[in-house]
């Protein structure tokens, strides 16, 4: 219909998928309903990716499941309809969808380590769906697998489906299981969260896999995320959902470069584009650098026993040196596994540091707890990731922000409710939440909370761990200007820990940038945000995706690219531990010799064994 | 509903066929008033009230009127425990008749009146036994997840070892070695059970004890009992009721087979067990087959109607658990 309507469509191509007026609902035992999806039309072509972009809660996943004419347990398809291939996927039962499932539509979920099992070989499961469906034989399967494997340019690509999930790495394992959606030729892909999961460095290659093979294998997809600058890479058209209706639908360029609908305005506002170089203050006061309000050196610390060498059985960091001055934000950041929350637990003494020394105010610190007094602890706050975990499920915020006031004396001739009111005023959170439960509260009302308990205790040092990773865009936005503020009223320092550097430059006054357990440079935000760079931070400084449309294509023709494509992130016991990864490496001077400091004097230092002119270009 | 504030003139919007923007782009836009706030959306959809299922209800039903039984019964009962109905008969075991409504056992006493009194010893002593056994293993248990590692291990391998005896076998050795009264057949039901509960609350205090919010307190300097009853306890509490439940039917059917093996509770005291043992002949000899179908009847619907109703708790408290942790 829409075909003869609209004869100048730029998008041709059979309609894969189309929803009419689709809703989905909980139907509640009284017979009520709590609608998640209301009255939804898209439609995806042929050679087509649709974006279906929101916060957690749009209704974007519930959507996107409906292809599969699959709803989450507890909902149902209240109405509408859902064609796939014409056929209208709402009404029909598990057995007539069966047949679909794998070969029609195929499902990416956000997890590859959930989707694969850990017990049989990569091979037999990218090929299952084909063969179990009769679609192809074990040996045509076979054959399109290692096509894929190619495409998606996995290393090894003849044998890495002899190996089982837990011998690759997550990035690869993300594109087999691309491999495994796309093995049965399905007509339509979905994926939810593919990339959400993974390092920035990581992202970019499996965006890129992901949108050569949709494009070589001409599949219709409809890709979920929460993040519009990898969507401005991979799709064509975009949906915006908001509370489960759309908001704002068009193609992908459009989109970014014109947002019409406030909610798309606020969701482009809320990513932080990447500082330009040498914006921002220079913050290099030395005066100041000479009594930071908490200083590590020396830092060694791992898991597991402590041995006879001194070192813990598995070394996570080694040689850090850290200092975090009063009133300013000290930003760690890092891939997974480098070693950043380890670091916020050695200074929180959660976890005691093997070698090195801590200094908070000028006094030594205990390594672990039991050595620390209540005024040391007091002074340094740790807040957690998930506020789902952190809070006590069992206690009302009123008792949780009101125990660190008994506990540490900080209420200050005020009543403790006085108290517990102020700091939910200080979080911007209705003072009637002190007697509600966390599961009452959403993500980031809940994240307030766990901030507040936090500054319940008066501290010098707030230690943020990932705060806002878990957060939508627009809610950790709001987090990060909390923060902002927070830190101006009580002057409080934040050693602000995340993967993702764009969140980190755009509020830290220092950035540390740690690799495998090592510092690799640190210094001002904007130095170390400019050149020279560390080879691991140009690495990182490139990968972080940017809203506009051509930037994958561009990123992935630069040398960092290339060279951090590959290679373990792995504490080495001498040298640099980004050898294996860095493309200007020297062999046998950056493998067995520590890296030396350069400094660049303002308290900008690089540790590479390149001079500062070198590392500059 | 929402469809019709989709496109101007409530016109079915057409993402792709560009009726909203006919030039080329399909560019579509929903309606907006400037200024709405864009409020963050709830984390999950709104909890729904505990309610039972039909097998819940019926289980419910049958668990209250047994309670009931067992605490009235006494009062309401036909004739007392050891009282002869019929004293001018002597046959035994007969079938229901008026006066006796489910006939009579070995000794000629009414079945019925026999059942309401056992019905107070049997349920009595098993829940005696099974506060026993859950004050002992939690306090234990919970114990020995916050003890560090050293602690945890030798009480977890001693716990072990009382594990690895036959409960059966080692209530009977107890039994017969201090020799059989009501308090003791409590201990040793109290005790035996008691292994399995430390289990439990240990690996529930493992598993609360690893979550954030118990580091973040002691991160803040607090000690240890602060954490097992403020942080720990009431997180555990919930999974440890349902297991009560289940741990009562255990203790019930325990009860009833060290009874049945003639240790549990002595004649002629009534007890479900230990009834049906009594009258094991009337399989044999008697007419009416009341004598050993009631007691058994009793222990089974007893114990189903519990299963039943911690099926339905256990499922609703497993979610939402598993949601809140």
């Amino acid at each position: 219909m829409a075909q003869t309507r609209n004869p100048g469509d730029r998008l041709p191509g059979d309609i894969v998928f189309e929803t009419r007026d689709l809703r989905i609902g909980a139907i509640q035992h009284d017979g009520s309903e709590i609608r998640i999806v209301k009255g939804v039309d898209f439609k995806v072509r042929r050679g087509e990716v649709v974006a279906l972009i929101g916060e957690s809660g749009s209704g974007k996943t519930t959507i996107s499941l409906s292809a599969l004419g699959y709803t989450k347990p507890g909902l149902s398809f209240t109405g509408g309809e859902a064609l796939l291939l014409g056929q209208d996927v709402t009404k029909m039962t598990t057995d007539e969808l069966r047949p679909l499932r794998g070969i029609s539509v195929a499902y990416l979920a956000q997890s590859a380590a959930a989707t694969f099992n850990p017990s049989i070989r990569i091979n037999e499961q990218v090929t299952e769906a084909p063969v179990l469906h009769g679609t192809k034989t074990q040996a045509e399967a076979n054959a399109k697998a290692l096509d894929l494997y190619r495409a998606l340019e996995l290393p090894d690509p003849d044998t890495i489906g002899e190996r089982y999930p837990h011998q690759v790495s997550g990035g690869q394992l993300q594109r087999l299981m691309a491999a495994m959606a796309l093995c049965g030729d399905p007509e339509l892909l979905v994926l939810d969260e593919p990339t959400t999961a993974l390092d920035v460095t990581t992202q970019i290659e499996v965006l890129k896999a992901f949108k050569q093979v949709i494009q070589e294998e001409g599949a219709a997809a409809i890709y979920v995320t929460h993040d519009l600058a990898v969507v401005a890479q991979i799709a064509d058209r975009v949906i915006v959902l908001y509370n489960g209706e759309i908001k704002e639908a068009g193609p992908v360029h459009e989109l970014i470069t014109n947002p019409v609908h406030p909610y798309t305005r606020r969701l482009m506002a809320a990513i932080r584009p990447m500082p330009e170089a040498g914006q921002g203050e220079d913050s290099s006061d030395e005066h100041l650098r000479a009594d930071p309000a908490l200083a590590a050196k020396g830092i060694d610390a791992g898991y597991g026993v402590i041995g006879s060498n001194g070192k813990a059985a598995i070394p996570v960091l080694r040689d850090v040196d850290v200092a975090i001055e009063r009133g300013k934000t000290v930003g760690i950041i890092g891939e997974s596994g480098c070693g950043k929350s380890t670091l916020a637990r050695v200074f929180a003494g959660l976890l005691p540091a093997s070698d090195g020394e801590i200094h908070l105010d000028g006094e030594r610190l205990s390594p672990d707890l039991a050595g620390r007094t209540r005024e040391q602890l007091r002074k340094v706050q740790f807040v957690y990731q998930m506020a789902d975990t952190a809070l006590n499920p069992r206690q009302r915020i009123r008792d949780i922000l009101g125990r660190p006031i008994d506990f540490y004396r900080t209420a200050e001739g005020m009543t403790r409710r006085q108290r517990v009111d102020q700091l939910l005023e200080m979080v911007e959170l209705p003072l009637q939440f002190a007697d509600r439960y966390p599961h009452e509260l959403s993500g980031g009302q809940k994240q307030r909370v766990n901030l507040a308990r936090a500054l319940a205790a008066n501290p010098e040092i707030v230690l943020c761990d990932e705060v806002t990773s878990a957060l939508d865009t627009i809610v950790a936005a709001n987090v990060i200007a909390l923060l902002t503020r927070l830190q101006r009223e009580t002057g409080v320092s934040f050693v602000f820990i995340s993967h993702d550097l764009s969140t980190v430059s755009s509020f830290a006054d220092e950035i540390v940038v740690l690799y495998a357990g090592m510092v690799a440079e640190q210094g001002p935000t904007d130095r170390v945000l400019s050149p020279p760079f560390h080879p691991y931070t140009r690495l990182l400084v490139s990968s972080v995706p940017e809203p506009r449309v051509g930037w994958l294509e561009e990123a992935a023709q630069t040398r960092e690219a290339k060279a951090g494509a590959s290679g373990s992130v792995q504490l080495t016991e001498t040298g640099c531990p980004f050898f294996a990864r860095c493309p200007v490496a020297i062999a046998g001077t950056c493998d067995v010799v520590d890296p030396p400091k350069l400094n660049d004097g303002a308290g900008h230092i690089i540790d590479c064994h390149r001079s500062l002119e070198e590392l500059g270009g | 509903m929402s469809n019709e504030t989709l496109t101007p003139g409530g016109a079915h919007p057409d993402m792709l066929g560009g009726m909203t923007d006919p030039e080329k782009t399909g560019h579509f836009v929903a309606p907006y008033d400037e200024g709405v706030s864009f409020d963050e959306l709830p984390d999950s959809a709104p909890k729904e009230r505990f309610r039972l299922s039909l097998t819940g209800w019926i289980g419910a039903i049958i668990v209250v009127f047994w309670l009931l039984v067992a605490v009235f019964g006494p009062f309401i009962a036909p004739w007392g425990e050891n009282d002869l109905p019929f004293p001018d008969d002597y046959s035994e075991f007969q079938s229901p008749r008026a006066g006796a409504w489910l006939g009579t056992d070995v000794e000629d006493r009414d079945i019925l009146s026999r059942i309401v009194f056992g019905a107070g010893r049997t349920i009595g002593i098993a829940f005696a036994a099974t506060i026993l056994a859950y004050v002992l293993g939690v306090v234990l248990g919970i114990g020995a997840a916050v003890s560090g590692p050293k602690v945890d291990m030798v009480m977890s391998r001693i716990n072990d070892a009382f594990l690895s005896l036959p409960t059966i076998m080692l209530g009977l050795v107890v039994v017969a070695a201090v020799g059989s009264s009501i308090p003791v057949l409590i201990c040793t039901a109290g005790l035996i059970y008691a292994t399995v509960v430390f289990r439990l609350a240990r690996a529930l205090g493992m598993e609360i004890m690893v979550m954030d919010f118990v580091e973040a307190a002691k991160a803040r300097g607090e000690g240890r009992w602060w954490i097992i009853t403020r942080e720990i306890w009431p997180n555990a509490a919930m999974p440890l009721i349902t297991d009560f439940g289940l741990r009562l039917i255990y203790v019930i059917l325990f009860i009833s087979s060290l009874s049945f093996l003639g240790l549990g509770v002595q004649p002629p005291q009534a007890d479900w067990g230990s009834m049906v043992r009594e009258n094991l002949g009337a399989l044999q000899y008697g007419e009416s087959v009341f004598p050993v179908l009631a007691p058994a009847l009793s222990i089974a619907t007893l114990t189903v109607a519990i299963n039943l109703v911690v099926d339905d708790v256990s499922a609703q408290a497993g979610g939402r658990l598993s949601k809140r942790l």
